[in-house]
């Protein structure tokens, strides 16, 4: 083994197709558990506002569970755990169909749907119900109330902790190595495996986690100017 | 189902509470404790030297740490996991075990994060704290020291446990380098049942649930207190707190 020396990894064909193929599947996973935890996060707000108690203890019992378990355990209960006792034959089509994925993508969702439901409920809770009153003296019904005074205000109260969890997203789908995904840590380790440049694939594999977290972190950013009218006038 | 739980808490208890331990290292839900007390321990002067550099007026203190803080924030803790396991033994030449080397990137870790909140709550303060302590005679560091951080630590008692309840959290990624901790047992216990798994995993995630739950309770229950003294005996002013990072802790 010699010095420091990138271009090793950078010149070998295989190399980068096995971390463009890691980048590509963290991406997958990432995509893929953010649409899973979003819908989740809305249908569990949904029950939240509504009027039957029983609804918001079960919801509340949920995001308990998934905050105070960490993710690996999350997991490993479902690849290691529901997958067994899954009935035969969806056992058999989720092996032929990248199981280890969609575990990834369905544990993480379960996970992050619980923080992102409580991101929005705390935002949508921000907006004074001297709001609602406001819009409703001004002749708006319920629906055009939400629609034009209480949803853009309380999305962007949402919209820093959103981001927050959406980067955290990204950096635990890392975790699904443990499960045997073939995400960006999987092609790191594989590649470490292969070449015994440890120093260079892992400085490699850092330096595209950190720019992807980074971009998300900027768009977030982007985005929350955006959605501030007083900010977007005044820029 | 729920008498084959009982029988492996009857047969295992042992192992996934203290691990092998006078037969072999220290192991278990003990362990995951250590390691995530003597983290948080750790860690925390780290976080206030990182909060003090970031404030300073000197760039070529606050640049440095910022970076630093920014590339923690940004890079998995499983990929920093894997830089220590590969660096530590190899900047200290000895063999360090694997407790050692989760220890050396938690605190890393932590501290990067905790920084974080001791400098919100130093920004909470206000100017005012500082120029006042200076008016009195005080020094930079002498107002650091005796004004403002006693009263940004106090309000920050609530985050340091929320941080605790996520380094718990967080020791689990020690498994990827066999860290004895509680998961590295369960998976043990796992291993020798072989046709249980979903009954081992959910104790084990009751184990974490149970102790996590609690502990964000303790922490919520101190943040009421600290927020209703804050707001004084009159209770007509009620300060805002740094912002809670209770709820919003990961992963």
């Amino acid at each position: 083994m010699s010095g420091f020396d990138l271009s090793a990894i950078l010149k070998d064909p295989a190399s980068v197709a096995m971390l463009l193929h890691g980048v590509e599947m963290t991406f997958v996973i990432f995509a893929g558990s953010w649409l899973l935890a979003m819908v989740l996060a809305l249908t569990l707000l949904s029950i939240r506002f509504s009027p039957f108690r029983f609804g918001e203890y079960v919801v509340a019992a949920y995001v308990s569970y998934h905050r105070n378990v960490p993710t690996l355990v999350q997991l490993m209960l479902w690849y290691f755990g529901i997958f067994t006792l899954m009935p035969n034959g969806l056992t058999s089509w989720l092996s032929a169909h990248n199981a280890e994925t969609i575990f990834a993508i369905i544990g993480l969702g379960l996970c992050q749907a619980a923080y992102f439901s409580e991101d929005l409920r705390s935002g949508l809770r921000s907006v004074s119900p001297g709001q609602m009153e406001a819009a409703k003296a001004l002749g708006h019904g319920y629906l055009s109330a939400m629609r034009f005074v209480i949803l853009p205000q309380g999305v962007r109260n949402a919209l820093p902790p959103l981001i927050n969890h959406s980067v955290s997203l990204f950096k635990n789908s890392s975790l699904a190595i443990i499960i045997g995904a073939p995400e960006l840590t999987h092609a790191v380790k594989e590649i470490e495996n292969l070449s015994f440049r440890t120093f260079e694939i892992y400085l490699i594999g850092t330096v595209l986690y950190l720019f992807f977290s980074l971009l998300i972190m900027g768009a977030g950013a982007y985005l929350s100017l955006r959605a501030d009218p007083v900010r977007r006038a005044r820029a | 189902m729920i008498t084959d739980i009982i029988t492996i808490i009857k047969d295992y208890w042992l192992l996934l509470l203290i691990g092998q331990y006078p037969n072999g290292p220290l192991g278990g839900l003990a362990n995951t404790l250590i390691l995530s007390a003597l983290s948080i321990a750790l860690a925390f002067p780290i976080s206030i030297l990182f909060a003090l550099a970031r404030l300073s007026k000197w760039r070529a203190l606050r640049w440095p740490v910022t970076a630093l803080v920014y590339i923690t924030r940004g890079v998995p803790l499983l990929m920093l996991v894997l830089w220590s396991y590969f660096l530590v033994p190899l900047l200290t030449g000895a063999d360090v075990p694997s407790f050692v080397t989760m220890l050396t990137t938690l605190v890393f870790y932590q501290g990067a994060f905790l920084s974080e909140v001791v400098r919100g709550g130093i920004v909470a303060l206000g100017h005012g704290q500082m120029e006042a302590a200076k008016a009195l005679g005080h020094s930079y560091l002498g107002a650091m020291r005796f004004i403002i951080l006693p009263q940004a630590l106090y309000n920050m008692i609530p985050s340091i446990i929320s941080t605790f309840v996520s380094t718990i959290k967080d020791t689990t990624i020690g498994y990827v380098i066999n860290v004895p901790d509680l998961t590295f047992a369960a998976s043990q216990v796992n291993n020798q049942l072989l046709t249980q798994p979903f009954q081992v995993f959910l104790i084990l995630a009751i184990v974490y649930y149970a102790i996590c739950w609690s502990l964000t309770k303790v922490a919520n229950a101190i943040e009421q207190r600290i927020t209703r003294r804050r707001a004084g005996p009159s209770r007509t002013v009620v300060a805002p707190l740094a912002p809670s990072k209770i709820l919003s802790e990961q992963p």
